[in-house]
């Protein structure tokens, strides 16, 4: 019963988080995942059966290898979204590092047109 | 002394090294521009100081972010000439790079890059010697250029090559993707025999030879995404 607790409370503490920290760039599909994650690993948690007979439906030993398989699966998924997101991020970086560096330097040529007026 | 032709020297770290360099660069060239990718030495001042133009990148990008800042600073200056690459390290020789300039004038080529296999190499390792070998089978099969070099930073590029490149690997892989747009935009490419003196520091600061899987990766994840 304890596990049971445990387990209800992590997801539900997880999908705080997400709520909780989500601009408003997060696309409804993921918000719409996350709920159905959540909801399935409450009904998973409550009812270990359930799982074990959808795994024999979909001709898996246990629940529990089911219930992996899905989360290598998710796992994968998660991480190159977040690899893409990495390189936009990374792409966005050299724009802006580029264009500061030119504007430092166009802002040291004005500088010095304007101290060198005085003298001629 | 060249007036037209622009020194690009990409530098992360090489305040010990970059003085002379750019030094001996303006015994020949009028104009060195250096970009800063984000060194946490004083290369900037030691480079500024020495008479070079420096950019600086407030955050480390990579070498080829680098030389990208410096093409889009050239494309857009008028005046610029040829735009010659040359590394901060003190690998290669401004002779190389003068001889290089002159050839690219009196031919007119588009691109010509350094090549080693052309010239010659002062004591190379052997697992530099290895990988390069490697790298230049792997340039060739997805450049289609028949090439007897590669990651070579000594380069003189027209006006046209500059405006045509764009570099959107920030890291070292950068060389087969510039050898990749002479191909996509037609510029008309030649090599030239150079030598690169492997000194006791740039074999220190040069990149790992276990950075060659991370070349090839990022390449072939890139040209599998444009094949899509």
């Amino acid at each position: 019963m304890i596990i049971k607790v445990f387990l209800i409370a992590s997801v539900a503490m997880a999908g705080w988080w997400l709520l909780r920290s989500s601009g408003g760039r997060q696309l409804a599909a993921t918000r719409l995942g996350g709920l159905l994650f959540a909801a399935s690993w409450v009904t998973a948690v409550m009812a270990p059966d359930l799982v074990s007979r959808v795994a024999n439906l979909m001709g898996v030993g246990r629940g529990t290898d089911l219930v992996l398989y899905l989360l290598v699966v998710a796992f994968l998924f998660s991480s190159i979204a977040q690899r893409q997101r990495l390189r936009t991020v990374e792409e966005r970086l050299a724009t802006v590092a580029r264009s500061q560096a030119l504007l430092e330097l166009e802002l040291a040529r004005r500088t010095d047109e304007r101290e060198r007026v005085p003298e001629s | 002394m060249d007036q037209t032709t622009v020194v690009l020297v990409p530098m992360y770290n090489e305040a010990s090294v970059v003085g002379t360099v750019v030094a001996e660069l303006r015994e020949h060239f009028a104009t060195i521009v250096c970009v800063d990718d984000g060194s946490s030495d004083d290369s900037a001042s030691v480079a500024r100081t020495a008479g070079a133009l420096v950019l600086r990148h407030p955050v480390n990008l990579g070498q080829g972010a680098a030389l990208q800042t410096g093409f889009d600073l050239l494309s857009r200056r008028p005046g610029t000439g040829l735009t010659v690459t040359f590394d901060a390290d003190g690998q290669h020789r401004v002779a190389d790079a003068v001889a290089m300039v002159e050839a690219s004038r009196r031919t007119g080529v588009d691109v010509l890059l350094g090549s080693r296999a052309l010239g010659s190499t002062t004591d190379q390792p052997l697992a530099r010697r290895l990988l390069l070998a490697a790298a230049l089978r792997y340039s060739r099969w997805s450049t289609g250029l028949a090439l007897t070099d590669t990651h070579n930073g000594l380069r003189v590029l027209s006006r046209r090559a500059i405006g045509a490149i764009r570099l959107r690997q920030p890291g070292m892989a950068y060389a087969t993707e510039l050898e990749s747009a002479i191909t996509q935009s037609r510029l008309s490419w030649a090599e030239h025999p150079t030598t690169i003196a492997y000194t006791e520091y740039s074999r220190r600061k040069g990149q790992s030879n276990l950075n060659a899987f991370n070349i090839v990766y990022d390449l072939t994840s890139q040209r599998l995404r444009s094949a899509l």
